[in-house]
């Protein structure tokens, strides 16, 4: 290695800090894949709870923009209709924003609040947009899996704050 | 912990603009899904180049795994089996002496019955199968009930076709993708089935209420259902090919009843995909029930 080639301030490269993000949050939409037959929802929205980790982590880091192209990866991956995700997954990040204006204090339990509040928005969200498209069935199904998210969000905000080190240090 | 103040970014005009130019460009983009929303509720075809290529892109993944899932699946099945063998050999030699009877009664029935068909000179049109195929997958977290099928539109599979395995009727096929498929279940919200009650005769529907069970109701009378009534597919409507096995009753109330599908979609390995029963009208209808 070169003199030129160091980083004085030992910077990670700058792929490394917008990949990890974006590719954990792919990853988390892919768990669609995983080669279960199953009859009614089982896993929790993975690709949501890895986004909206990421948001409430790192609030300066993606612009609301964002959302758009990784709702419709998420759309794509788990055949939802396309637009929903994206829909949903952009308001959210918009009505974040608006929460991080309020000058109020912010702590975990907050943070998990408001990651809840977005989970029931979206999931709920989902379920009216696929029945506004091509028709759903019942909405009971679909309560143990937000239950299940809620409680799963704060391992995953775990995971993501063990990304974030990794992703800054060189 | 103090309110995080990421957002004041200074009097810097470019990044002030930068942040504007998000908000509209995040605007801008929920009006565009929410847009295609609407294409996909007006015209649900539209999208399904896009959709069939990314179907295609992440069915192999799916299909590598699938016999590893599979095995760790049927392991607590065998290790039971194991343990059971005595109690289980007694009971099974016990019930195939009772299946051999029934046999040999169905064969004089089978006999008879085309004994009859020849004499009223009925036509049967005997389907075809399009195509074979490993199931490798199904849509874990949204709220509808899709599977994976490992064929696709190279392997002539079309939007529209009826799957089956040999315990009985699973779905449709809802789009296509090169190699790989997606099946609407019969278990889904937007699936329905016009079926016949095998003890009665009486015809029924079933629509998929999207927990694993259906909602039959018949058209014929109050107490249509017992527990335990077989249904099989009518023909009706000239998609599904008639005679099919396809749910037994579980729980009835009144002019509804629930039902157990018998194809078990978690015990789904391999598919059969058969032709649509008549030819499709001009346009195919959606798989969705709303559009009907």
């Amino acid at each position: 290695m070169t003199l030129i080639d160091t980083d004085p301030l030992l910077r990670p490269s700058a792929t490394r800090l917008w990949l990890v993000p974006v590719l954990s949050t792919l990853l988390g939409s892919a768990t669609a894949l995983l080669p279960f037959v199953v009859s009614a929802p089982v896993l929790p929205p993975l690709g949501l709870l890895m986004v909206l980790a990421w948001r409430l982590l790192r609030p300066e880091m993606w612009p609301a923009w964002v959302a758009l192209p990784l709702g419709l990866a998420d759309d794509l991956l788990s055949g939802a209709q396309i637009g929903s995700a994206m829909t949903l997954w952009t308001i959210t990040f918009l009505a974040i924003d608006v929460a991080d204006h309020r000058p109020m204090w912010r702590d975990y339990w907050l943070d998990w609040g408001l990651a809840g509040i977005a989970i029931m928005f979206c999931t709920l969200g989902a379920w009216a947009l696929e029945g506004f498209a091509e028709g759903v069935g019942l909405l009971w199904p679909v309560v143990p899996q937000i239950a299940l998210a809620i409680l799963v969000f704060p391992a995953v905000a775990r995971l993501c704050a063990r990304l974030d080190r990794w992703r800054l240090t060189r | 912990m103090a309110p995080p103040r990421h957002r004041d970014r200074g009097f810097s005009r470019r990044i002030q603009y930068g942040l504007f130019f998000g908000y509209v460009a995040a605007t801008a983009g929920i009006v565009a899904g929410l847009a295609l929303l609407l294409i996909a509720r007006f015209n649900p075809v539209t999208f399904d180049g896009i959709r069939g290529l990314a179907l295609d892109l992440t069915t192999p993944i799916a299909s590598a795994a699938r016999p590893i899932v599979r095995g760790a699946d049927s392991l607590g099945q065998e290790i039971r089996d194991y343990l059971n063998a005595g109690a289980q050999n007694s009971a099974l030699r016990d019930q195939l002496v009772q299946a051999r009877r029934d046999l040999i009664r169905a064969r004089v029935l089978a006999a008879q019955n085309a004994q009859l068909k020849r004499i009223v000179k009925l036509v049967e049109s005997d389907p075809t199968v399009v195509a074979t195929a490993r199931i490798v997958g199904s849509d874990l977290v949204g709220s509808r009930r899709f599977a994976t099928l490992a064929a696709g539109s190279a392997d002539g599979v079309q939007r529209g076709q009826p799957v089956r395995t040999p315990d009985g009727l699973v779905g449709r096929i809802a789009e296509t993708g090169r190699h790989a498929a997606r099946i609407v279940l019969l278990t889904d919200g937007g699936s329905t089935v016009p079926l016949r009650i095998v003890r009665t005769g009486e015809p029924a529907l079933a629509d998929g209420r999207g927990d694993g069970t259906l909602e039959l109701r018949a058209t014929g009378g109050v107490h249509a259902f017992q527990r335990g009534d077989l249904l099989v597919t009518s023909g009706v409507g000239g998609v599904y090919p008639p005679d099919m096995p396809v749910a037994v009753v579980v729980t009835t109330s009144g002019e509804i009843a629930t039902g157990r599908p018998l194809a078990n979609p978690a015990k789904l390995d391999f598919a059969i995909v058969l032709p649509e029963a008549m030819a499709p009208p001009p346009v195919a209808p959606p798989a969705g029930r709303t559009h009907r």
